[in-house]
């Protein structure tokens, strides 16, 4: 009876219930938009960490995981190698640098980012024979760097970066594809750790010392116990901190304030929708009172009024996440690459499970308001 | 006939001790299976309190009710909107049709909330459309019927269930004179068909003419009782006479003076209508 009740009302006004539908599908856009947003944009900064094959990260000790603060010379790797429980470890140095082309397309930012060849931090590859040159002029990009720069292996790149003041290139052979893997909002580009020491960004006359990386990229023996190794290593080793992957995603500047600001925005949109599909609803219901107080004179239980209103606002808000999904997938299809727009299948779907509650959510207070109303309306006993 | 209706003593109090108000007081009345009752008085005499109260809209303060031999007073809430689902059929002044019904569909409503919408059932409701002369109003909505036929669907599907009663409150009230007739006269014809019995609750005398007894109300208390025929229809006809020399709408039933007992001369009534 509540199902009759409801989809006859919805059919027979159509119209109106469709614009609702589509003040949801906008919202649905909103809330779908800003979740591939906030996927994105974390994407483009902690991709090169979800990817390292690390269990553990070590840096420079009160530097608050600030990979860009951290400094560990090589020479400390040996210590870190005789602690119980490594299985390997290799050096991680971070730093910035541009492609640029002979034919003067647009240059290209990257990371530039150093490894030692056969240690963690040297990516799995698609293709290539990978970097075997501890001092080579090597480098591996990422699939999709290469593809949008049109860059093949065996190719020579160009590399742009500030020695001292002066603007200094160094010529570079792909000799690996990768998966795609940004760091800071920009590609990274992997070469081996001498290599990178001698062409990263430094002041004049820097260099020559000891090669200093930034982190140290650790694999167990026995990941499951990170946390005895993590303690046993900062007792053996001075002047050190680590943290697994996680916590150094967290320690990436700006990400989680960036993250924080994107759920906030989400979250008040789905607010701000139980808001506008709560007010609806309740109008509705106050404008059906007489109407309402009538079916219950003639004997309709609160289940059948309460049902009813409970359906209908489920049928408006399915039909509107509906609408707004499918704009939403026709929209990105339209968006300039180099939007930083991701969506997941675990955002999505929490997305839209959560724009599916916002109507029952949102509903509520005119739902109970509906089995509130006495039959003795319709018969003018009470206003 | 068996009494389908049944009062006794029903009292009705609102408010408090400080303030309370007598709104039904010590009503008792009978109403026996297909006889069709007018409910008549000033506002506020207490008549559609006790509508409410027999529509177990309502519960007394005091007193007994009874329909088809169920007591209303003792009924838990659930239990009352079941039984007017099943026993009472209700016409409302206004807002009597779900707007997004078609005519058939309002009608079949009584037998779906029922769970009795089978091929009788839809062929009973087609039917009581037709013969209130809507045969080709069955797929309109409300907003396409006048108020006229609107009140047609509305005893349609107060009749389709086949009730113990059906109460109408004020069933002519927005419908103009010959409409008023029509429909009250089709009410009557299709109450005296069936097993249950009528109330219809009116401020307009003359519809009295197709009633089986008049109930008069004042104050909360049954003033009068007519069910001599010659009295009834003399009391309708009086009314007409004093409609038709005043205005239709200036008429109202608490200027017939209380002796209705015998016919009354028409220079007799006072107040608004024109002494002849």
């Amino acid at each position: 009876m509540a199902f009759y009740l409801a989809l006859k009302e919805v059919w027979r006004n159509r119209g109106r219930f469709l614009l609702f539908s589509l003040v949801i599908a906008l919202i649905t856009t909103l809330v779908l938009f800003i979740a591939a947003l906030a996927g994105g944009l974390a994407t483009a900064n902690r991709q090169f960490f979800d990817q390292l094959d690390a269990d553990l990260l070590i840096y420079q000790e009160n530097v608050d995981l600030q990979a860009a603060s951290s400094r560990l010379g090589l020479s400390r790797l040996r210590e870190v190698r005789r602690v119980d429980g490594v299985a390997a470890v290799g050096p991680i140095g971070f730093s910035a640098a541009t492609i640029v082309f002979a034919d003067r397309r647009d240059t290209i930012d990257v990371s530039l980012i150093g490894v030692e060849p056969g240690q963690p931090g040297d990516p799995a590859l698609l293709a290539g024979p990978g970097l075997r040159d501890k001092r080579g002029n090597e480098v591996i990009l990422d699939e999709a760097l290469a593809a949008k720069a049109w860059i093949g292996l065996g190719e020579v790149i160009s590399i742009k970066t500030i020695q001292g003041t002066e603007e200094e290139y160094f010529d570079l052979k792909v000799v690996g594809l990768t998966t795609e893997r940004q760091y800071l909002f920009q590609p990274a580009i992997i070469v081996p750790m001498d290599t990178w020491d001698k062409i990263r960004p430094q002041a004049a006359g820097a260099g020559g010392g000891e090669v200093i990386a930034n982190v140290f990229a650790v694999q167990l023996a026995a990941p499951q116990a990170i946390d005895q190794f993590a303690n046993r290593l900062t007792s053996s080793v001075d002047g050190v901190e680590t943290a697994d992957k996680k916590a150094a995603i967290l320690a990436i500047p700006g990400y989680t304030a960036q993250q924080s600001t994107l759920n906030t925005q989400q979250g008040f949109t789905l607010l701000i929708g139980v808001l506008v599909v709560g007010g609806f609803f309740q109008i509705q219901t106050l404008q059906k009172v007489p109407q309402i107080g009538m079916l219950k004179a003639i004997g309709s239980s609160n289940g059948v009024v309460g049902g009813a209103a409970l359906l209908q606002i489920v049928v408006v808000t399915v039909i509107g996440v509906a609408i707004g999904g499918l704009g939403t997938l026709l929209l990105s299809l339209g968006l300039p690459a180099g939007i930083p727009i991701l969506f997941s299948g675990p955002a999505v779907a929490g997305a839209i499970t959560a724009l599916l509650l916002i109507g029952p959510v949102g509903g509520l207070v005119s739902i109970r308001l509906a089995q509130k109303i006495e039959p003795l309306t319709a018969i003018g006993l009470i206003s | 006939m068996a009494t389908i209706l049944r009062t006794d003593e029903v009292t009705k109090i609102y408010g408090n001790i400080n303030a309370a108000v007598v709104a039904v007081d010590q009503v008792s009345i009978e109403v026996k299976q297909g006889e069709f009752v007018a409910l008549v008085g000033p506002s506020g005499s207490g008549k559609t309190s006790l509508l409410a109260m027999l529509a177990a809209l309502l519960s007394p303060t005091s007193g007994r009710l009874s329909i088809n031999g169920q007591e209303l007073g003792r009924m838990s809430e659930r239990e009352r909107t079941c039984f007017r689902r099943e026993q009472i059929g209700f016409t409302f002044q206004a807002n009597n049709l779900v707007p997004y019904l078609t005519a058939l569909e309002n009608v079949e409503l009584m037998l779906r909330l029922n769970g009795r919408l089978d091929v009788t059932g839809k062929a009973r409701a087609k039917d009581l459309l037709v013969r209130l002369g809507l045969e080709d109003k069955l797929n309109n909505l409300p907003k396409q019927l006048s108020g006229g036929q609107q009140q047609r669907v509305a005893i349609a599907r107060a009749l389709v269930h086949r009730p113990a009663v059906v109460l109408a409150d004020e069933p002519t009230a927005s419908l103009d004179t010959e409409r008023a007739f029509q429909v009250v006269e089709t009410f009557s014809n299709l109450i005296h068909e069936q097993e249950g019995g009528g109330i219809m609750v009116t401020h307009d005398l003359r519809m009295t003419k197709y009633v089986d007894k008049v109930i008069q109300m004042v104050d909360g208390k049954v003033r009068r009782m007519l069910e001599d025929r010659a009295q009834i229809d003399s009391l309708a006809s009086i009314s007409s006479f004093a409609a038709a020399q005043a205005s239709s709408h200036e008429f109202d039933s608490q200027l017939v003076i209380p002796e209705l007992a015998q016919p009354i001369p028409a220079y007799a009534l006072i107040g608004q209508a024109q002494l002849v």
